[in-house]
């Protein structure tokens, strides 16, 4: 049975900018898969297919068990989305903006009224509710956003890289509102820049770049998949380099890399932190002095590195204005 | 949050024209909110007419000849048809400009992802540019009666002149709605919406008598549908200036007015709806 979201052979094309080129993803229901990628990767143009804003030129998506191209009606009654602008109107207060949504939503007048005091309350807004928009701050319009798609609580949500731009403060308390509502049921779809974001939040990570996806799987599965753990030593003098090389050599499971300025080694392993006391031992005995020593477990940084050949945060100017105007 | 809730509050919906109702007024509801929270937007509509009025009045009034008499009285009588009607056009280019800058916000992403009746984005913002039209005609037909302005027909014939205007008004914001989803920003959208106004307006019989233009520019202004609400205005005012020509929307105005602006909506009604579906998909 396909997930709360699923699509197959997704395909849009700007001109001769192949923004989708072909992306199948499915997400289980109440899970929350991370689709991870640069910018101008097409995660914002998946979004936008996948909540009936974009039609795709061919391929065919599912959502909350409904076509999204046969019957984007209905579909909309079942999504909530947040995105990357807060789509707000600036000149209607928090109160007033979150009423619209709910009667276009097609609740009662009075049903919305009581929803948007829920709301404004849980996203801590309350003593700004009857003030226009404009006078937020960032972090204010970015949680009123969050709050006007939850407004009747849709069992699918999409978020289109709902921390971009927030402060520390701001990026906890949205994180725990997207993890009350992912143990509340909610399946999530949300898309980000931030590799720690993925790997805090999503049980599922779909890596995208250039219109593809080019490796799923959870946190550990990628990590993994990128090389396992590696020893990373700084010796305290220089001319302990070389022999602190040849003890690394004998743990090691491939050749060990050496910056000459930060006096550090590194090499791949298997077996731990085992293995991390034996090497440490080694080191003693032979009276090689040093400075740090760690066990580094890749981050996600290094898993999009190693599949992508460029970091994440890399920024793709040109797609990415195209992307935006769209 | 349980999904029971959910679904009822889902599922209570409705018939399609009625939930199209409800949608458009929560729309002209929150552009309402917005131009009493603008309200310089609001005045500077006001102050054109005004300005429009005085300088009409005051320097063509001596020089003008209406039904044989170039008394400034019954210019300024003659003139305040053409007045009101070309000031409710004049709403064409705040609707096209609204439209335009609402496409280019995020917000237009959230409209289009709710379970909302699709045309309600546009019928809303021409519901609430309808009730500002009206709030100008009423401020522009006190003025008008400070300078000497005077009906002399039942109160029944003035409203219906009123109306007309009105229907005409609210016409030609679907002209403007088009023209806002048909270009890329709202200062376009402003300049757009007022350039064709001008020939629409002045080729006409709303300023001068237009029995005495040349004869195929003449033809133009009797069949002008802004004429044929001018010249139904004068008739049911009971001002002077009436033109006496043959062409059929002279001869029975208030027909001609009323098919001409229900025309102009449903063409352009359909049209504005169909540019923003497609921009949509």
């Amino acid at each position: 049975m396909p997930g709360a979201i699923y699509a197959e052979g997704l395909v849009k094309t700007f001109g001769d900018v192949r923004a989708l080129d072909g992306v199948d993803l499915d997400v289980p229901e109440g899970t929350v898969l991370g689709l991870l990628g640069p910018n101008g990767a097409g995660k914002t143009t998946a979004v936008r297919c996948l909540t009936t804003l974009l039609k795709p030129d061919s391929g065919s998506a599912v959502v909350a068990g409904v076509d999204v191209l046969k019957h984007p009606d209905a579909v909309r009654r079942s999504i909530g989305l947040s995105g990357q602008f807060a789509a707000v109107d600036e000149y209607l207060t928090g109160r007033e903006n979150l009423q619209m949504v709910g009667q276009l939503y097609q609740m009662k007048a009075k049903q919305a009224k009581v929803r948007a005091t829920e709301l404004l309350e849980q996203f801590d807004l309350a003593d700004a509710a009857d003030r226009p928009t404009k006078t937020y701050s960032g972090g204010m319009r970015r949680r009123l956003d969050l709050a006007a798609a939850l407004v009747v609580s849709p069992p699918v949500m999409f978020m289109d890289e709902p921390t971009t731009g927030l402060d520390p403060r701001n990026r906890q308390l949205l994180w725990e509102v997207i993890k009350q509502l992912v143990s509340a049921g909610t399946t999530l779809l949300l898309t980000t820049q931030y590799l720690e974001e993925a790997d805090h939040l999503a049980h599922d990570i779909a890596v995208v770049d250039h219109g593809h996806v080019i490796a799923t799987g959870t946190s550990d599965q990628l990590k993994a998949r990128t090389g396992g753990e590696r020893v990373e030593v700084v010796v305290h003098e220089r001319e302990h380099i070389q022999a602190a090389s040849e003890v690394l050599r004998g743990f090691g499971k491939g050749d060990t890399t050496v910056e000459d300025h930060m006096r550090k080694l590194t090499v791949p392993v298997t077996g731990g932190a085992k293995l991390l006391a034996e090497v440490i031992r080694e080191l003693d005995t032979r009276g090689i002095e040093i400075d740090d020593i760690g066990l580094r477990r890749p981050t996600l940084d290094d898993v999009f590195l190693s599949l992508t050949g460029h970091a994440a945060e890399a920024k793709d100017e040109g797609n990415d204005k195209k992307e935006d105007a769209k | 949050m349980s999904a029971v809730t959910d679904t009822a509050r889902l599922a209570d919906r409705g018939n399609p024209l009625s939930q199209s109702v409800r949608d458009s007024l929560v729309i002209a509801k929150r552009n309402l909110i917005r131009m009493s929270r603008i309200p310089e937007m609001v005045i500077f509509g006001l102050i054109q007419p005004i300005m429009f009025v005085v300088l009409f009045s005051y320097v063509f009034g001596g020089s003008m000849n209406i039904g044989g008499t170039t008394d400034s009285l019954v210019y300024r009588e003659f003139l305040m048809a053409g007045i009101f009607a070309q000031t409710v056009t004049f709403a064409t280019a705040g609707a096209g400009a609204g439209i335009a800058d609402d496409m280019h916000k995020g917000l237009i992403d959230r409209f289009r992802s709710l379970p909302m009746a699709r045309g309600a984005v546009l019928t809303g913002r021409t519901l609430a540019d309808l009730v500002q039209t009206a709030l100008t005609l009423f401020v522009l037909a006190m003025v008008a009666l400070l300078v000497g302005w005077r009906t002399h027909t039942s109160i029944g014939e003035v409203l219906g002149a009123f109306g007309l205007l009105l229907l005409l008004g609210y016409a030609f914001t679907w002209v403007g709605a088009l023209i806002g989803l048909s270009v890329r920003t709202p200062e376009a959208a402003t300049s757009g919406g007022l350039i064709w106004l001008f020939p629409v307006t002045f080729i006409s019989n709303a300023f001068v008598d237009s029995s005495r233009m040349t004869p195929w520019l003449q033809h133009v202004a009797d069949w002008n549908p802004f004429s044929a609400t001018v010249q139904a205005c004068r008739k049911l005012f009971g001002n002077p200036g009436v033109s006496p020509s043959e062409a059929w929307p002279m001869q029975h105005p208030v027909w001609a007015s009323l098919i001409y602006s229900v025309l102009i909506i449903v063409i352009f009604r359909t049209l504005a709806v169909r540019k923003y579906r497609s921009a949509t998909a």
